[in-house]
């Protein structure tokens, strides 16, 4: 538009400008000033007491395992999503509304719903009970049940959370063009071959940007966990807030904010290397 | 005769996809109602529900009155209101800061333009609620430790970035042309955007001020965190989760999911437009 008066882009965006200055970039700074400093003098104490924590080996442990078992199968399951519904006509709309509903449920909310289910009196129980697989209430939630435990934690974050990535990915293939699909199909390229040659090399940015987000949502993973295993099943975040409200030490519960911002970080640069985006190719 | 042979013989290999394809359908909704349905079975069966074993799966013994015992239950109803609040907050700020840096994303040249959107797009690769941590003591000093207008806050640093993304979206969607036919027929900078572009642009508006909900409704950590006595009813049911018994914790469950269910079916129309600008 007009050069006339060029302050009026920065008058528009100066106020979210500061206020994430303030309330983004300044936290940001304090906490990673928080994990390597003591009583005002730049130090590691905070960084080793983290380490030699009885759980903090097994909580980097368990999150890196449950982002390892989430993230694929959410990928996995979104791109069927969307291949299913780019083949329906009618229904379509319905289809997609209730496979996004899991979308506006919480991480808390979606522990408790499990949490009906996988109880000692839940409904998982009450069915193998009636195939007669089992005999009595069966725990599946405690830590002598790690496995299990771990199973039903997975679950509840592939239930919740896959309903985002589909939605990327969704909108991803709305946007390839179907003269692509027809051409391969006229050349008697197979379903599979379309998928894998042409789908996927153009919903790239999609998928890019699903895995980011997801990734870094799956290291933050902490109300789920606490609301289906209590503190049997040590996670990051679950350390950073018992440090912070229980032992009320704030410094260890930083220098885990910065170790989970390191590892969210080193996923994103991970995928923006691995999955490339060239933009001329993007339709 | 070899011939009908091997056309029935291929619509009934036809049917059999569809067949497939419809059970992979239905059986991936089920997968995600059937949970919703058992929690609010849960939530609507009271302690004996809780505790009933082996568990029927029918809604024989459900009535609303356990469900209502849980809201008069202290701390319920309060949370909930912070929580009403929190979010009032957070659609407010994030729309009122968002918008105009969308509008100016969507329609100005400006230098500085790349390294704006690089740090809207920094905050997603960052777990953003763990920055409550450090804000604890710089709330505690400014009066703003266990407020709701504390928690608006930090939720609106989840939701701004999203909010100026999508609504960048939003504002390309309405053809510049109008704007500067309304230039043309006199009508100030000002007047043309509330005249013209905002009605234009509303019903986005609308769609992303719902995800602004959503967002702090749902939030847990941040809440938990920086609240104390005047707490969401996420960060509420989280603390009393370990002291609550069962039947509690599934009507809490149905409590959160309830409103968001509504809202998303409200902006159905809208998800895809959303997530298909935002994840650019």
């Amino acid at each position: 538009m007009t050069q006339s008066r060029p302050w009026i882009p920065y008058a528009l965006i100066l106020p979210s400008v500061v206020f994430l200055g303030l309330l983004f970039i300044v936290p940001l700074v304090q906490t990673i000033w928080l994990a390597v400093s003591d009583n005002g003098t730049p130090s590691l104490a905070n960084m080793t007491t983290m380490v030699s924590d009885l759980n903090f080996g097994r909580s980097v442990l368990n999150t890196f395992l449950l982002t390892l078992a989430v993230v694929p199968i959410q990928i996995v399951m979104a791109l069927t999503m969307g291949s299913m519904v780019a083949k329906m006509n009618g229904g379509r709309e319905t289809i997609l509304w209730i496979w996004t509903i899991p979308l506006g449920i919480s991480d808390l909310a979606a522990g408790m719903v499990w949490l009906s289910i996988l109880q000692n009196t839940g409904y998982l129980n009450s069915i193998l009970f009636g195939m007669g697989l089992i005999e009595r209430q069966t725990a599946w939630l405690t830590y002598q049940t790690p496995v299990a435990l771990f199973i039903g934690i997975a679950i509840a974050e592939i239930w919740r959370g896959t309903a985002i990535v589909m939605i990327i990915i969704v909108a991803g293939l709305n946007q390839v063009p179907k003269e692509f699909k027809e051409a391969a199909e006229i050349f008697g390229a197979s379903p599979w071959t379309r998928f894998t040659r042409i789908t996927l090399p153009l919903i790239r940015p999609a998928l890019q940007s699903a895995l980011i987000l997801r990734t870094v949502l799956a290291f933050e993973v902490f109300a789920v966990v606490y609301a289906l295993g209590g503190r049997n099943f040590p996670v990051l975040v679950g350390e950073a807030y018992n440090w912070q409200n229980q032992n009320q030490n704030y410094g260890v519960a930083a220098a885990y904010a910065v170790l989970i911002m390191v590892i969210s970080l080193a996923a994103t640069l991970v995928y923006l290397k691995v999955v490339k985006v060239d933009p001329e190719r993007l339709p | 005769m070899s011939n009908t042979m091997s056309t029935s013989g291929h619509a009934g290999f036809i049917s059999a996809r569809m067949l497939l394809f419809w059970s992979g359908i239905i059986a991936l909704c089920a997968w995600v109602l059937v949970p919703i349905y058992l929690v609010a079975l849960g939530a609507l069966g009271g302690r004996a529900g809780a505790y009933q074993w082996p568990k029927n799966l029918l809604p024989n013994d459900i009535s609303l009155q356990p469900f209502i015992l849980f809201l008069k239950t202290e701390g319920v109803f309060q949370s909930f209101l912070n929580s009403l609040g929190a979010a009032g907050i957070t659609v407010a700020l994030s729309i009122a800061l968002g918008a105009p840096a969308g509008y100016a994303l969507a329609r100005y040249n400006f230098r500085g333009k790349d390294s704006y959107r690089l740090l809207v797009l920094l905050t997603r690769a960052f777990p953003l609620a763990i920055l409550a941590l450090p804000l604890t003591v710089s709330y505690i000093r400014l009066g703003l430790y266990d407020t709701v207008l504390g928690v608006g806050l930090i939720h609106t640093v989840l939701a701004l970035p999203f909010a100026a993304l999508v609504t960048q979206g939003i504002f390309l969607g309405v053809p510049r042309e109008l704007e500067e036919a309304a230039w043309v027929f006199g009508c100030t900078r000002i007047q043309a955007f509330f005249k013209i572009v905002a009605p234009l642009a509303l019903p986005g508006l609308v769609a992303t001020a719902v995800f602004a909900f959503v967002i702090s409704w749902n939030e847990v950590f941040a809440a938990s965190v920086l609240t104390v006595r005047h707490r969401t009813l996420t960060a509420y049911l989280l603390t009393v989760l370990s002291e609550s018994p069962m039947h509690y914790r599934f009507a809490g469950g149905l409590m959160l999911i309830l409103p968001s269910v509504v809202f998303i079916f409200a902006v159905r129309r809208y998800l895809f437009a959303i997530w298909g600008v935002s994840s650019k």
